[in-house]
Parts: structure tokens; sequence; C-alpha cells
């Protein structure tokens, strides 16, 4: 059956058979009879790529494109390891990347993790951090005292 | 020094004359905090600032170009965020065709739906949305915060802390707080190491008292990701914004920033919750010049923009600052319908501590409080204000009975549900009992049974024992090395017999699998069943629709414990013993010193005792007595055909031979009345029953033999109590519920002898 945003929601509920986890489990083999028998791991409990696509379909669907954009980055992200999101947080923080270094990470988005939504992100922060003199290199000159 | 002291006031040394009412009044709790004239400059003004922009807005070629002041080559790092992202083109042309008035109107009128306010939301500017908010009155505001709430049902957030990090007894406050049917509990800590342990202990308290509880702890976000990352929370609410750039980056972000961590967070499965508020710009010195409620549009803006479901404002941690300047609640409330407007899911404040005056608090709150929001407070202390480390709490254990009585009196769901003390002392321990078992599992330093007693019925943290907290330390820096993850956990609980609670977590895991709670305004109940905007809006269209407490949620919410059947509290005097015996019909007497006791219809018969206590043959004899003592001759009578005591003494005066009676009802209000008087006036009235002692009476029958031989009488003396009143007016009215039941209609009055 086709995937209908509108009526679709909750996915937990209504489209059971939409919803696997990264190892391919479905949602009723989640038990504790499973989690005794040793086949669930951590790594299985989150929302896959294709999951969150669906939850941004539902977003866009009752008109919160916003929130189906920020769901789709977060479909892209799923394949980023946990430890080079925070990376890339860091680098986005004020004053701490280049724009050279931002145009990096974006690149590396787009070409090893195939996420073309937060790529294009990352560099259009990079440019507003020029603009707005909020990326490193101005970061020592921004600091000096002007009075 | 007051304004407009007078130069008439008479100086000594010690300064100008005091009226002691307003040196009273300063001492009350209310004016330990500072009132301020505005002071725009700094931001200290909650509407109109001097800088606060004309809105305006400009789209060339598709392209947002003008925002309210600026053009494009003008725009901060904000306007930038906006422009991209927080505008919908399609909507702007018609948006504009609409003056304040209309939309205004519109967000009041039943008639105009709420999708359609959102959608015009979508073409309005910041300084556009604050001007049109801003032209509603309170209830006006609170009326289309009604209509604009997110999801259809308004629930509530709790706050888990105590400040000896105890785990079992936050795991004990977690498991009240979610059976008590609160949707979200947040915890935080006093040192950052302990966030794992904390983290843990309330997903493990909190799926005991109910599953389907989402959790968060309020930490750093390399910290905070990292524990949702194990499946420790399952939601966040740190994500920070400002109105202004400075502000924004002396926070360590930009919006660029803070939206990718949104994204971060749904991509591990965790629920997303902005926080803004107003004050906190002029607080971190960068007001620029603009009010309060201009800045907390461009923030809300903002985060609608950076695609986050919803966001927790209304002041928030500068509550006291906003509500310092005129206009302070009304801000904060306009703030929170703006925020609905845009179609977010609202956590609307009312956590820390607004006032030292109750009376304020409470005035505050009802802001939200009766229109309903996402979550009323994003933060009820559960525990008492001494544990809780988000700076007190606006409401706390303390002050329980008295949110569970406001939602009583209006009717209203303010997501708190009464709870039995042994339903609590068992829930609590239920929780404690299972993060024992879950750190014995994992070797941590155990939890010692005196520990989970104490969480169970103590007061607070004080009543625990200390715990090695170097060792707790150790354990919760293993929690993060070791990778425990809450599949970890439900599985120890599982183990150690705890299966209904493992799986519970396991739930909590499999929510995060469908990330069904990512949408606008999800929360979860003890199905497992999702209700958000998207499933479960809120279509309020007028009187009679949208969500109302009614049915079995309102006698869930209205049955308190405490709450008193009313039937049993009439339940009859023991009537062991007759205390009086009706002779014959009274008759008027001629002797000059006669003088009258006219007893209500149930007196010394079906009740026995005054509101005061008083045993009502003890009241007969002081009457008799007193009466006796002043020279007077005491004649015992019930009046049958009337309840009230103006009548009953006046129909006892009329049978008097001296003309004088004392009429009483079987409440014990008195009066002394005399027979050429108009019934409903009289010589000396005892309202206050529950005051009046048995010396009372003897005086009173001692007036009344007084009035009978002429002489001349000062009043009985009385004690007033104000609180009376409110304190026995329930009983009040069913005592005299059964006296006026035990009328005889035109039944003559008879003769009584104490039997």
């Amino acid at each position: 059956m086709a995937f209908d945003p509108t009526t679709d929601y909750p996915l937990g509920t209504q489209r059971p058979d939409l919803i696997r986890t990264p190892g391919g489990l479905s949602l009723e083999e989640l038990t504790l009879d499973a989690l005794r028998a040793g086949r669930l791991g951590p790594e299985e409990m989150r929302a896959t790529a294709e999951t969150l696509g669906l939850q941004s379909q539902v977003a866009e669907a009752a008109g919160r494109d916003q929130l189906g954009a920020n769901l789709a980055r977060a479909a892209e992200l799923t394949a980023v390891p946990d430890d080079l999101v925070l990376e890339i947080y860091t680098a986005l923080r004020p004053h701490r990347s280049t724009g050279a270094e931002l145009d990096a990470w974006a690149e590396r988005l787009e070409l090893e993790f195939a996420a073309p939504l937060t790529a294009a992100f990352v560099r259009e922060a990079g440019a507003v951090y020029a603009a707005r003199d909020l990326l490193s290199s101005s970061s020592e000159r921004s600091r000096t005292p002007t009075v | 020094m007051p304004r407009g002291t007078s130069s008439r006031r008479p100086v000594s040394a010690a300064g100008p004359r005091r009226s002691k009412r307003f040196v009273e009044r300063e001492r009350r709790e209310l004016r330990r905090e500072l009132l301020i004239t505005p002071y725009p400059e700094l931001g200290l003004v909650a509407f109109e600032g001097p800088n606060d922009p004309e809105p305006g807005l400009r789209i060339e070629k598709g392209r947002v170009v003008f925002i309210d002041g600026r053009g494009e080559d003008e725009f901060d790092a904000l306007d930038h965020f906006i422009a991209r992202y927080g505008l919908d083109v399609d909507v702007v042309a018609e948006a504009a065709g609409l003056d304040d008035r209309q939309l205004a109107h519109g967000l009041v009128d039943v008639d105009v739906p709420r999708d359609e306010l959102v959608r015009l939301s979508r073409g309005l500017t910041p300084a556009r949305l604050a001007r049109v908010i801003a032209s509603l009155d309170p209830v006006e505001m609170m009326f289309a915060l009604k209509k604009l709430r997110a999801r259809r049902a308004p629930a509530n957030q709790a706050h888990v802390t105590n400040l000896k990090e105890n785990p079992a007894l936050l795991a004990a406050d977690a498991a009240e707080a979610a059976a008590r049917g609160f949707a979200e509990i947040e915890t935080t800590v006093g040192v950052s190491r302990y966030a794992p342990l904390n983290a843990m202990a309330v997903l493990v308290g909190s799926q005991t008292g109910r599953s389907g509880v989402l959790t968060q702890c309020a930490i750093e976000e390399h910290r905070s990701l990292q524990l949702a990352i194990q499946g420790m929370t399952t939601y966040a609410e740190t994500l920070s914004v400002y109105g202004t750039e400075p502000v924004f980056v002396d926070g360590d972000d930009t919006p660029w920033s803070k939206a990718f961590l949104a994204s971060a967070y749904a991509s591990r499965g965790i629920k997303v919750r902005f926080t803004s508020g107003g004050g906190s710009e002029a607080l971190m010195g960068h007001a620029q010049g603009c009010s309060m409620l201009y800045l907390e549009a461009r923030c809300l803006s903002l985060v609608r923009a950076a695609g986050s479901q919803g966001v927790q404002n209304g002041s928030i941690s500068c509550v006291a600052l906003v509500m310092s300047v005129p206009g302070g609640s009304r801000e904060i409330l306009a703030e929170n319908v703006l925020a609905a407007w845009l179609d977010l899911e609202v956590a609307s404040g009312n956590d820390a501590i607004a006032s030292h005056s109750p009376t304020r608090r409470a005035a505050k709150l009802m802001g939200q409080f009766l229109p309903g929001t996402d979550f009323v407070t994003s933060g009820w202390s559960v525990m008492p204000r001494y544990d809780n480390m988000f700076g007190g709490g606006n409401y706390d254990s303390d002050d329980l009975d008295e949110w569970l009585t406001m939602q009583r009196d209006w009717q209203v769901d303010g997501g708190i549900e009464p709870l039995t003390e042994e339903q609590v002392v068992d829930v609590r321990e239920r929780g404690a009992r299972a993060i024992q078992a879950v750190f014995a599992a994992f070797g941590f330093p155990a939890i010692a049974d005196e520990e989970v007693e104490a969480a169970t019925y103590g007061l607070d943290s004080r009543d625990l024992p200390d715990r090695d907290r170097a060792a707790d330390v150790a354990a919760a820096d293993r929690v993060l090395a070791e990778g425990i993850s809450g599949l970890d956990v439900a599985r120890e609980l599982d183990r150690h017999g705890f299966s209904e609670v493992a799986e519970a977590i396991l739930g909590m895991q499999r929510q995060r699998v469908s990330g069904d709670y990512l949408q606008t305004s999800a929360i979860i109940d003890a199905t497992g069943a999702v209700s958000a905007a998207a499933n479960d809006p809120n279509l309020y269209s007028g009187p009679g629709t949208g969500y109302r407490l009614e049915g079995e949620r309102w006698e869930q919410l209205q049955r308190l414990p405490h709450e008193l059947d009313a039937r049993a509290l009439e339940g009859p005097d023991a009537a062991d013993q007759a205390v009086v015996a009706e002779t014959e019909v009274a008759g008027i007497a001629d002797r000059a010193d006669d003088v009258v006791i006219a007893v209500g219809p149930a007196f010394a018969d079906h009740l026995r005792t005054t509101i005061g206590g008083l045993a009502h043959r003890d009241v007969l004899q002081a009457l008799l007595e007193g009466i006796r003592e002043a020279g007077g001759r005491p004649r015992l009578v019930r009046v049958r055909h009337s309840s009230d005591v103006a009548f009953i003494g006046h129909h006892g005066a009329g049978l008097s031979g001296s003309g004088v009676a004392i009429g009483v009802q079987s409440k014990g209000t008195t009066v002394i009345h005399r027979a050429d008087l108009q019934p409903l006036d009289n010589l000396e009235l005892f309202g206050m029953a529950p005051s009046l002692t048995l010396d009372s009476y003897r005086a009173i029958g001692r007036n009344a033999s007084g009035y009978a031989l002429g002489r001349s009488v000062g009043p009985v003396p009385t004690v007033m109590d104000n609180f009376a009143r409110a304190k026995l007016i329930v009983r009040t009215t069913l005592l005299h519920a059964q006296e006026t039941a035990a009328i005889v209609p035109g039944a003559p009055a008879v003769e009584l002898e104490l039997a």
C-alpha cells in the first residue's frame, strides 16, 4: 500500500509495515524475548533514514515545511557517525571555522555521506558567517578591543 | 522612599512620619522584588522598544531582500536565517493585504480556523507578529492561546532533581511524576559528571510510574546528545536561542549551529524543543534598545525557521525580570500566543520562580492555565523547592493540593492527577527498588534499603543518607565509557524481576525507531499511543468544541483524596440518650420574669452538638444557669415551624411573659429577641457560633434576663474569626439542611424539659 502522509501517522500504529530498524527488524520483533535472546543491540534502536524521510513527508503534508526540512536533514545525518556529528556541530559554532573548513565539511557531507541538504546548509552558513564576521580567521580581530 | 512624599507629613530625626499601613505592606513577600520604570535603551521594556523597527517585508524574484527596517546588506545572522527559512513567499502578499486589526480579529474569531491563522503567520515578519499580538488584551490573548494550541489536550512537564543527586530519590520522584500524569520529565545535574546516572534514574523511575513518559537531562549539548544516543533520554529542550546576534554569539551558537543540532537530535530519534524567552537579551546586555516582545518574535520566527517542532518560552528563567516592568505578565502571555500562532508546540514557562508572592504567581499562571498549553509549565517541581536544581521551582510539591484544587475549581486540566498517599508511597517504592536493582546489576555503588525507604517516605534529600559521591561519579563515567544503553537497562530490569519496567523502557526504545514523537506536540500515553498535532489536533471552534475537561477525566481530576463525602459528613449525631422531652404545646406565659429559650426543630433531638462542638445539653444548661443567675425564670420551648434563627427567636419572644427570648439553632447560632421587634431585628445576634463557649451562652442567658427585667445591659463580648466562614460554611450548610428537614409546617411550639 502506498504511503499517504496525511493519514498514515502515527507510523508506529498506522504503518508498522513501513518501519524497520537499521538492521531490518520490524517493530513487532522488538520484544523482551528478542532482548533476552540477544537479538537486539542499541544500534538497532534508532530511526532509519527512510523512516525519518517518511516523518519528513508527514510534516510537510501538514504544512510544516520547516519541520519537514529539519527531518530531511536528520535523515541524512543518520549516516554520519556520532563523533562526526558533534564535530560538525562544533565547526558551525561562531568563530570556530574558516570558510574553507566549512566548505570542506560540506564537501565531505556531500561526497562521503550523500547528504546534499545538510551540505548546502553548511555551505550557506559559511557564506553568512563571512558576511557577519563569524568565521575563525576573523575571530581574533573581532575580539580586539575597539575602544 | 516612596514617591509623592507629602510635605505636610511631620518630620523627625528618623524621617517623615510613616503610615503603619504602608509599613505593614512593605513587609509583605511581594515587596522583596523590585518593580522598575521601563529602561528601553537596555531592553527593559515589555512592548514598543525605541528600536523596534516598523514592520516591513520586500521580496524580489522570490527572495526576501528586506525585513523590518533592514535591507539584505544590513541583515544580521538572524535576519539571514529568517529570510531564507522563516517566511513563506507565497503568503506574503496575502498577509500584507490584511491590516493588523483584521489579523487580530481573526485570532479571537471562532469562525477563523487555526489552520488559516497558522498559514497567514508564515507571511508575517517578527515586527508585524509582535505588533498584532500586542494589540490583544489579556483575555483576548488567553482566548487566542486556547484556539491556537497545536495539540487537542493540554499536558504538563515535571522537574525531578535533588541536591544529593541520590538515584533512589530521583527514581522515586520520577515514578511519582509519571504516575501523576506528567507527559514529560526533565532532570539536570549539580555536578555534570553525574548526568548519566541521573538520566538513568529518571528513565527507570518514570517508566515504573507510567510507561510512555518522555524524559530529558538538561546539560551541555555534547553530553546531552551522547546520553540521547545511548537511549537514556528521549527529548531535549536545551537549544536556547536569542533575539539579537551578539547574545546569540555569546551563547556560543548561530542559527545554523542550532538548527544543525536540532537535526542531529532528530537523526538519533530525539524530540527537540528550542528555548527562548523575553528578558534574556536585556540580561545578557545586548537588547539593542528593542522590546522584549519584539526580540521574542525574532526568536520564534527563527525557531520555526530552524524546523523545531516546538519551543519552551514565556520568559522562562528571566521571568522575574520581565515582571519587573509594566505589562510584564501580559508580555509573557503574548510570547506564548505568538509561539502557538507560529504552529509551535509550547511549553509555557511557569517553571522559574516568578515572584515571592503566591498571589502574583497564581495570577500570572492563569494566562496559561486557563487556556491550556501543550505543557502548562515547562517544569513543575515534583519535589520540595529545597531539592529543585532549576532555581527553585515556581510550583513545588508543597503546592500540589493548591494546583489540584485550582483544576477542580475551574474545571480545567492542568495535567496533574490526584493520587492517594497509598498510591504514591507504592509507586515511589517501586521506582526506587527498580533503580536499586539496576545499580546492583551493573555493579554500581549499592543503593541501600534505607535509601529506598527514605526515598519512599521522606520529605527531601536531607532525609537520605549521604552516598560516596566519588564512587557514584566513577559509575557515571562507566555508563559513557562502556556505552551502557537504555536497552542494557531494560535487560537488567528484566533479569531482576522488573519485567514491566523493562517492557516500558523497551517501549520507549521502540518509539525511537518509528520516530513518531518527532512531530509537533507529540506525547505518548500509557498504551504507547502517540498524540500529536498531526493526529490529535486542536480544532477548537467555539463553545462545545475542542478539548473540554469532562467525563471520566473530569471525574478523575475532581476526586481529591481529601475530599469528603458530603452525606457522610451530615451523619446523625449519636442519638443514644434523650436530652429533652417534649411535654405540651407551648402557651403564652404572663409572668414578667418569664424568659423563653426557643430552640430549633432538630435541637437536642436529631442533632446533638453545635458547630463549635458543644453538646446541646451543656448549652441548655449554660443558658438556664445564666438566666437564673440574673433573676429570670427560664422556660424551654421548641419552635417546630422554622429553622431560621430570627424567626425561632422572635416566635419564642411572642410566647415569653417578659417578651424576651433566646433563639438557638442546632448549629449554635443564637439571638436575643424581643416580641415588639421586627423578626429580622434583634437585641443581640451571635452569628459566630463556632467561637461561642459555654461561658458565652451563660452570659447570653444573663443578658436575656437583664433585658426581661428592664436592666441596663452591655452586649456579650464575642470573638471574631474572619476565617470561620471559609472554614465552616460547608458544615453550616449541612447542619442547617438537617434543621430545616426537621421542620413540621404549621406545627405549634412545644414545651421541653431536660431529660
